[in-house]
């Protein structure tokens, strides 16, 4: 009997084992599909001769050389830089600015939190819509600034091709600065108490407690927030459609628009292709190097 | 925390000062970032003569509804003039199944993840996980083609299949970090009263996965309600979700420019997640912080 039923149970067992498998087998076929498939598609119409319809003719590097050639795509990668720099940059300080004046016993810390963190919740294309009517030259800010009295303020950045990349700067930071808010917020709590205890007894004060002691033990939030920040700016792209278009002509595109217009309004899939793997590279680049020391790190610690 | 009441050597006067001066600052910056839902909501308020007569912060003298009725029923969009309701529909009708396959097979991906552990989930999981971090613009081409090809491209169902595939890995991570901090002796002493794998996902795991499947249903929710640019690469005319549609409103050129009726717009296509993070703005931080950080 006893012989039986552990043949049995085996059985049940092993079946059970594979169930887990079977489970979970259509979510994997789905991701080495629509995931991995597609990236190796992508790339092999970046090396083929497509340009209206895929054709899978292999044409080596000439759509990536025709990609690096215009003027356009050199356009977008220097918008890339500079909308990423400064997004990164001033939701960082944004963010870390926020969190500490918050952690600062506040009074409906609760209502200030909600406030700083609701455009999170909102569509990009909606922010770009209610910023592009605020930096509105002739009705938003603009002529709110005129009525006050101040004839001579003008902002027209966004219909100005050497500033409106800066327009969808504006538009990103106020979305996504809350977010920094939280990720600090949620690591400033963290911090633990009897070392600020101690570093006070010594006489320290509060700024260089902070700059000294809680600002650097906090250093992978920044790590975690910069990747976040990142990924994001690489991927922007509803934001800049409904703010600028691009424009004015294509001197607002980044490297996500450039690949949209290629793909549906050039019809250059070949180059369009070719963007897109520019852009996965980008973000492996970022990416992997993280994941891969975080998911080590969580390893080691248990 | 570290706060000036605790660790302040400043008493009397100059810390009331400091007080005084930390809730002004944290005033200005609620105005900075309140203003655009301001101005939002009081443009949708006004009509277009008080639009271009008053200034951008002035509030609506006469408070009409029209812009809103206007965007809701008789808006045109492309060609189409019968308002941004049926859009809004169409992203009902989007999200809704999307949102719900996605939370229910990333529950299962992560219960057999971690408490029926196979060889080699761990590198399956991560193969999943990287789903999270492509730029979807590597995978426009194929997958247009292969919706194509499948017979539903620029239909809602076409949309549903891409935000259940992309959303996968979302809901995969969620689910997996939450029931590996669940105890596996729970599952082992069920398997020896006999319990099968289903069985115990229904009677024990499920029931105790509350938070975790708000937190996913929240974030698919406002990833996909509020996602363009699938929206636009694969859907166009009637089928269009409701951000296509708004950005179809916003942008087109004939015609005198309504703004009332784009911020009216605007609030009808933000007002769901908008809603949602009122509700329930805990579990919304939490699946930010889930999809961004790593456990």
């Amino acid at each position: 009997m006893g012989a039986s039923s552990s043949t049995e149970s085996n059985l049940m067992a092993s079946l059970q084992r594979n169930l887990s498998k079977i489970v979970v087998a259509p979510s994997f076929a789905a991701s080495l599909f629509f995931v991995y498939g597609f990236i190796l598609w992508t790339a092999w119409m970046a090396f083929s001769k497509s340009r209206m319809m895929p054709v899978y003719d292999w044409a080596g590097l000439r759509q990536y050389e025709r990609l690096w050639q215009m003027e356009r795509w050199h356009v977008a990668i220097e918008n890339l830089l500079i909308f990423g720099g400064l997004f990164i940059v001033i939701c960082l300080f944004l963010g870390c600015l926020l969190a500490v004046l918050l952690d600062q016993r506040i009074r409906a810390e609760g209502v200030l939190r909600t406030v700083f963190l609701y455009p999170m919740a909102l569509s990009f294309i909606v922010t770009g819509t209610v910023w592009k009517w605020i930096l509105n030259p002739g009705l938003g800010l603009e002529k709110m600034m005129h009525d006050l009295g101040w004839a001579s303020f003008k902002f027209d950045w966004l219909v100005n091709s050497d500033f409106a990349i800066y327009t969808v700067v504006i538009a990103a930071v106020w979305q996504a600065s809350g977010f920094v808010m939280a990720m600090f917020l949620a690591a400033l709590r963290g911090v633990d108490q009897d070392i600020i205890r101690a570093a006070y007894m010594d006489g320290a004060s509060l700024p260089r407690i902070y700059f000294g002691i809680i600002i650097p033990s906090i250093r992978p939030v920044f790590l975690s927030a910069i990747v976040v920040l990142a990924h994001l700016a690489v991927k922007s792209f509803d934001l800049v459609i409904a703010l600028t278009g691009g424009g004015p002509g294509y001197s607002s595109d980044l490297p996500a628009t450039f690949m949209y217009t290629m793909a549906f309004q050039r019809n250059q899939l070949g180059i369009s292709a070719a963007s897109a793997m520019m852009m996965l590279a980008t973000v492996m680049a970022i990416i992997v190097p993280y994941l891969y020391s975080e998911l080590r790190g969580g390893k080691k610690n248990g | 925390m570290a706060d000036i009441q605790t660790y302040g050597q400043n008493s009397g006067m100059k810390h009331t000062l400091l007080r005084g001066l930390l809730y002004l600052v944290l005033i200005l910056f609620s105005v900075y970032y309140l203003f655009p839902l301001f101005v939002m909501v009081t443009t949708s308020l006004k009509s277009l003569t008080e639009i271009r007569e008053g200034s951008l912060i002035s509030l609506p003298r006469v408070v009409t509804f029209d812009a809103w009725d206007y965007a809701w029923n008789q808006a045109c969009v492309g060609v189409e003039c019968s308002g941004i309701k049926t859009f809004f529909w169409n992203s009902v009708k989007m999200a809704i199944p999307a949102v719900l396959i996605s939370t229910m097979l990333g529950a299962l991906n992560g219960y057999a993840l971690t408490k029926f552990r196979f060889r080699g989930a761990n590198i399956i999981f991560a193969m999943l996980l990287f789903g999270c971090f492509v730029p979807f613009q590597v995978v426009l081409l194929p997958m247009s083609q292969t919706l194509g090809r499948l017979g539903i491209a620029n239909s809602t169902t076409g949309l549903v299949l891409v935000h259940v595939v992309y959303g996968l890995c979302f809901t995969t991570l969620f689910f997996r970090n939450y029931y590996v901090s669940i105890p596996d002796e729970l599952v082992k002493a069920a398997t020896i009263d006999g319990a099968g794998f289903f069985t115990i996902f229904w009677r024990i795991i499920l029931p105790i996965s509350g938070p975790i499947i708000v937190v996913s249903v929240i974030w698919q929710f406002t990833q996909i309600w509020n996602d363009f640019l699938f929206g636009a690469s694969f859907s166009s005319g009637d089928s269009a979700p409701m951000t296509v549609a708004l950005n179809n409103i916003v942008n087109t050129t004939t015609g005198v420019k309504q703004y009332n009726v784009d911020m009216a717009s605007a609030l009808l296509t933000g007002l769901p997640t908008l809603l949602v993070y009122i509700l329930a703005g805990k579990y919304f931080v939490r699946g930010l912080t889930a999809g961004s950080v790593k456990g």
